[in-house]
């Protein structure tokens, strides 16, 4: 069989049923063998949004989701969309077009040494040299994508070798010596752990992405309730914990929950489950945790110690682990911390005080009011997304994540036109689930040609799209920390974002109210076609709490 | 080195080797150099070579830092997929040496035989001779090729080739 038709036979194999790409003279023969495959092909407009609708496919099904992109120009698209998904720990398959063999060095058209420039954003690059290779490269590809601590793979084939004609079988066991992912939990160091959760008198859970990457939600939920402590999240862990129980508390972070980013630092131990310690949960490194124990359970060894030293350190599947805690904590028929208890009281004190603390901003329609009205009306299983930048730290603040899991971001990279091609992805991934994207104007003209796929391909989504038509974000810093020189923010009221709906075929609403905004988002949501609902918001409008970079959480400012 | 306890707090810089086995096949090296200089892992030597074992190479790194860093770089190592072992070497567990060769001006006989006399000493070897220069090749560790170093820097070296640290455990330990 040809190299291009093992290719797809072995995707196939893999469980795969859609791939998000883009032709070229690089992959004709793979875009030849899809023809007769049973894979659905979902033409993107650009390569970078195929790498996002595959990442969010991945973050809601939990296995790699797959894009193609021809060589050179078509690789390199690719790489912002790669970059997000390993800084979010997302599993992904991106198959390349390469020129032949015979021609790779020699600076031939559409050449461009994509595995040296994906090294630094994959898990691994594989170049299989021979159409026989390909089953076992794939089957290889995913056991190293979608195991440990997930990741992109990327799988770059010389169009020669897409063509040749060989003999292949298909491996059903491989190995690859050097990588164990998976590390059994010492029993002693989670022993210790349960010890020291037990003695704290002012513990802390802190959940991270891994929890959601793991699906440790039940797991996560009943350490926190046999210890009765309260969870933060980081932003990437946020939808870890139903942000409606009464232990949560939020994220922390930059723009995290004020309570969350005060409770933290008031705690004697933080248990911290699949969190990486990144400087925009933590703030400094050198002050956060100072005088507290700190637990640390994680599936990648390299984690323990790179920000932050542990005092008792798990590595293993955070799900496995936390199992185990349990049990030992449930053997331990530990004396649950009554409601009445000094520090679930303080927990209560510090949203209450923060609820009355921090003003809205002055005006009929409000970020915050919009997200709020946007929570009221979906139901919990929807899916939500979001670009990256002001909307971003709103959906953070002022939607709660109710069932475990139904919430991503790009959280690590902050790649903004990541929100709108990911939410179609994961509508792909759970085409009955409504898929909201949280958005800002300047993210959704990143990717906005996507409507494209969406209306096409009748993977229907809905844009919220705050806009201020600035680069908001960037025009607070500006308020903040250049005395108002904006420089290079502003839209300037262009373009009109419900005629660009309408353009290709989908449905734009305008809302300058929050009575238009109910009726616009009641409209989306029973209609079949992708929706962009253009919410007006002041551009003047800043997001508050914030700790600003290099200052720790203790220096939250809470208002301007 | 442990993946579980505390750190040690300790920040102190010293000099250490580490000992990996690696796949003998293309891109290894830049994938390691690559996540060195990606986190900023300051690394003196690094010397790749064939095995007993026709599929893994063996690479010894060199480098200067605190036990922090060090315990980083083993691990990101370990992570990479073509990386099959990593172990820091114990110094006065192992034997490690460098080999050198330098190029030096003698154009006077009593320099020529000041040279051989330090050569012979640290027993050195003469590997050619014309009639202004005198290559030496030294083999030791990278200590006993500084000291050779500083003592005929006064005769003019124009030419000096490191070829970075090779080690290996001692006894029965591999
Ligand atoms: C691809 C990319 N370029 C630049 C940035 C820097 N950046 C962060 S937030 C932001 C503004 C985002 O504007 P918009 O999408 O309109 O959202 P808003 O902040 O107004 O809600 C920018 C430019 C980024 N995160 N990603």
């Amino acid at each position: 069989m040809l190299g291009a038709e093992a290719l797809i036979k072995a995707l196939e194999k893999e469980g795969v049923d859609v791939v998000f790409g883009l032709p070229g003279g690089a992959n004709l023969p793979i875009y030849d063998a899809l023809v007769d495959a049973n894979l659905r092909h979902i033409l993107v407009r650009h390569e970078q949004s195929a790498a996002h609708m595959a990442d969010g496919y991945a973050r809601i099904k939990r296995k790699a989701g797959v894009c193609f992109a021809t060589s050179g120009p078509g690789a390199t698209n690719l790489i912002t969309g790669i970059a997000t998904a390993y800084a979010d720990s997302s599993p992904m398959i991106a198959v390349t077009g390469q020129v032949p063999l015979a021609m790779i060095g020699k600076d031939a058209f559409q050449e461009t040494d994509i595995i040296g420039v994906a090294n630094p954003c994959t898990k691994y690059a594989f170049q299989p040299r021979a159409a026989a290779e390909i089953p076992e490269t794939v089957k290889k590809a995913f056991y190293i994508s979608e195991s440990g601590r997930p990741g992109p793979v990327l799988i770059d084939i010389p169009k020669d070798v897409q063509q040749a004609r060989e003999e292949v079988a298909f491996p059903n066991l491989i190995k690859v010596r050097g990588y164990n992912p998976i590390v059994d939990a010492d029993l002693s160091q989670l022993e210790r752990a349960v010890q020291a959760m037990m003695k704290a008198e002012k513990p802390i859970i802190m959940a991270g992405g891994g929890v959601i990457l793991s699906g440790a939600f039940s797991e996560l939920q009943a350490l926190a309730e046999l210890l009765m402590a309260p969870v933060v999240t980081t932003f990437k862990g946020k939808g870890s914990f139903p942000e409606n129980h009464a232990l949560a508390m939020g994220p922390i972070g930059m723009h995290g929950h004020a309570e969350a980013n005060k409770i933290i630092i008031e705690a004697d131990c933080i248990i911290a489950v699949g969190a990486r310690f990144s400087d925009r949960s933590v703030g400094r490194f050198d002050e956060f945790g100072k005088g507290m124990t700190i637990i640390h359970l994680d599936v990648d060894p390299a984690e323990i110690g790179k920000n932050k030293a542990a005092d008792i350190a798990v590595v293993g599947d955070v799900k496995s682990s936390l199992r185990t805690a349990v049990k030992m904590l449930t053997k331990y028929k530990i004396v649950k911390r009554a409601i009445d208890d000094p520090w679930l009281k303080r927990r209560k004190e510090l949203i209450d005080y923060y609820a009355d603390s921090i003003k809205d901003y002055p005006r009929e329609l409000t970020a915050k009011k919009a997200l709020k009205k946007l929570r009221e009306l979906l139901p919990h299983n929807a899916i939500v997304t979001t670009e990256v930048g002001q909307c971003q730290m709103w959906a953070s603040l002022h939607f709660d994540v109710i069932a475990p899991g139904t919430f991503f971001s790009s959280t690590g990279l902050g790649t903004m036109g990541f929100g709108f091609p990911a939410s179609i992805g994961a509508k792909a991934a759970k085409p009955r689930s409504i898929v909201v994207d949280i958005a800002g104007d300047g993210s959704f003209n990143m990717t906005e040609n996507s409507l494209a796929v969406s209306v096409l391909d009748k993977l229907p989504v809905i844009v919220f799209l705050m806009n201020n038509y600035m680069l908001g974000m960037v025009a607070q810093w500006q308020r903040t920390f250049y005395k108002r020189r904006y420089s290079g923010v502003h839209q300037q009221n262009c373009p009109d974002y419900a005629k660009i709906a309408e353009a290709y075929g989908a449905q734009g609403i305008r809302a300058q109210t929050m009575e238009e905004l109910d009726k616009a988002l009641k409209k989306a949501m029973n209609t079949d076609v992708a929706s962009v609902i253009d919410i007006s918001i002041d551009p003047e409008e800043d997001v508050y709490p914030f700790v600003a970079p290099g200052t720790g959480l203790k220096d939250m400012i809470t208002g301007a | 080195m442990k993946t579980g306890d505390t750190l040690s707090q300790n920040d102190a810089v010293s000099w250490h080797l580490v000992a990996a086995l690696v796949e003998n096949k293309p891109g290894v090296l830049f994938r390691v150099t690559n996540l060195f200089r990606a986190r900023s892992f300051n690394i003196e030597s690094i010397t790749v070579g064939s095995t007993e074992q026709v599929d893994l190479s063996r690479m010894t790194i060199t480098t200067k830092t605190d036990e922090k860093t060090l315990d980083q770089l083993v691990k990101q190592l370990r992570k990479l997929i073509d990386v099959v072992e990593v172990r820091v070497l114990e110094t006065s567990k192992s034997v490690y040496r460098e080999l050198a060769l330098i190029k030096m001006k003698a154009e006077k006989p009593t320099a020529r035989m000041e040279i051989t006399t330090y050569a012979s000493i640290f027993r050195a070897n003469i590997l050619d001779i014309d009639k202004d220069t005198i290559m030496v090749e030294i083999t030791g560790t990278p200590d006993k090729i500084d000291a050779f170093k500083n003592l005929v820097n006064s005769f003019g070296i124009i030419q000096l080739a490191r070829t970075g640290v090779s080690a290996l455990p001692r006894g029965e330990n591999v």
